[in-house]
């Protein structure tokens, strides 16, 4: 009991001081004003990422490809180690892999009775993808930027050309699954639904973007950065992780089972 | 062409790659093997399930087998009893009718008997009668008086009765 509460007070204590050191410290000499941060934010037009040397692209798309590695590697591993020793009476981590891959395979089916297969792998990796991109943030890799400063990597769909990829796309295979199951009258069912591709792509945008910004003018600004992060931070990025994941498979489901039907 | 919000097409193509590298690496690394080995248990249950709904199907049709072996039984049975009850039946009545058909019989034979007894009867009388009547008319031609003998005469009959 004793030591618990000494071990309280060290935490305690060190707390505080790094709190006086990080206000008495004052803010740096900025290369850039709160307003070029935000404009920047929203169209990654000034830090620009050299990919391999190149081309110089928004640092969105170097987190796509990070987010992207990150899940093909932990797939890689899932299937070396985890699913060999898979059992019909399944343990913690069998149980969440199944449940995950259930899940969207489940709301393939349900969504689209009729032609489920290829709908439920590529909602999969959607939902994968703007679920673990929106975590990434948290992370906060750093990059260098052209201008030789450094950069945190943002959430990949927090990117307008990433948005508009994963929108796009989405609308592209819903229009595939109208041809495949109705050809040209399902082209034409999905055409109608014109609109759908800038919804979907800008719902993502605007989504990921306000939580960016919330979160670069919270971290802006030393002072606001103790305890506020964690609840803007980590709460509301874990939350729209998962809204954003429903709402992009969840649309896409349901729109692919309307015109393939 | 100046496009606003920094959209750049070489950057959406490079993020469609990017998603289709991720979308093929997980069907083939992660998607399509955890639901592989899900149809795999589902079609290890299902076949569990299906054996033991032939076992049940079985053992109900074995059932009714016994069942209606059972029910052939009982109506074997009641078949054997009717018939033994209708040869009983029978052989009853023919013992009745044969008993009948013999009194029968015994009743017309007695009859004959009797009235063969009673012509037979009839006849001695009759030869009796007419010896008395003979030895009556000779004794009333012996005497001189033949009411006297008449009297006499059926005197000795009574005694002789």
């Amino acid at each position: 009991m004793k030591e618990h509460r000494k071990g309280l007070v060290i935490w305690a204590v060190v707390v505080l001081l790094l709190l006086t050191g990080a206000l008495l410290a004052g803010p740096q000499d900025r290369s850039e004003s709160v307003q070029e941060a935000m404009r920047d934010a929203v169209l990654h037009d000034l830090n620009r990422v050299s990919l391999f040397g190149l081309k110089e692209v928004n640092p969105g798309l170097i987190s796509a490809f990070a987010v992207t590695a990150f899940l093909l590697i932990a797939a890689a591993l899932v299937r070396m180690f985890v699913i060999p020793r898979f059992q019909y009476a399944p343990g913690k981590v069998q149980l969440i892999l199944e449940e995950v891959v259930g899940l969207f395979d489940h709301m393939a089916k349900s969504n689209s009775p009729h032609r489920f297969g290829a709908l439920g792998a590529y909602i999969f990796s959607a939902g994968a993808f703007i679920f673990t991109g929106t975590l990434f943030e948290l992370l906060g890799i750093q990059v260098i930027t052209v201008h030789g400063g450094p950069i945190t990597l943002p959430a990949p769909l927090s990117d307008v050309n990433a948005a508009i990829a994963l929108g796009v796309l989405s609308y592209l295979f819903i229009m595939s699954g109208g041809f495949a199951g109705n050809g040209v009258r399902g082209i034409g069912k999905t055409l109608k639904e014109f609109s759908l591709p800038i919804s979907m792509s800008f719902r993502l945008f605007g989504a990921l973007l306000s939580g960016l910004l919330v979160t670069e003018l919270v971290y802006y600004y030393v002072s606001l950065s103790f305890v506020l992060p964690v609840v803007v931070g980590v709460l509301f990025t874990l939350l729209h992780a998962l809204i954003q994941t429903y709402v992009l498979t969840m649309l896409t489901a349901l729109y692919y089972g309307e015109v393939s039907e | 062409m100046n496009i606003p919000l920094n959209i750049d097409y070489q950057q959406i193509l490079l993020h469609w790659m990017n998603l289709a590298i991720l979308t093929g690496g997980l069907y083939f690394l992660l998607f399509k093997p955890v639901k592989q080995f899900m149809q795999k248990r589902e079609a290890y249950y299902k076949d569990l399930d299906a054996q033991a709904d032939a076992k049940l199907a079985e053992a109900e049709q074995i059932k009714a087998e016994y069942q209606a072996k059972l029910n052939g039984a009982a109506e074997e049975i009641h078949q054997a009893r009717a018939k033994a009850q209708q040869a009983i039946q029978q052989s009853t009545e023919e013992q009745l009718a044969q008993a009948q058909t013999q009194a029968a019989q015994i009743v017309a034979q007695a009859r004959a008997e009797a009235e063969h007894s009673r012509e037979r009867a009839l006849r001695e009388s009759q030869r009796e009668l007419k010896e008395l009547a003979a030895e009556a008319t000779r004794k009333l031609a012996l005497q001189s008086d033949p009411f006297e003998q008449f009297l006499d005469l059926t005197e000795d009959g009574h005694e002789k009765r």
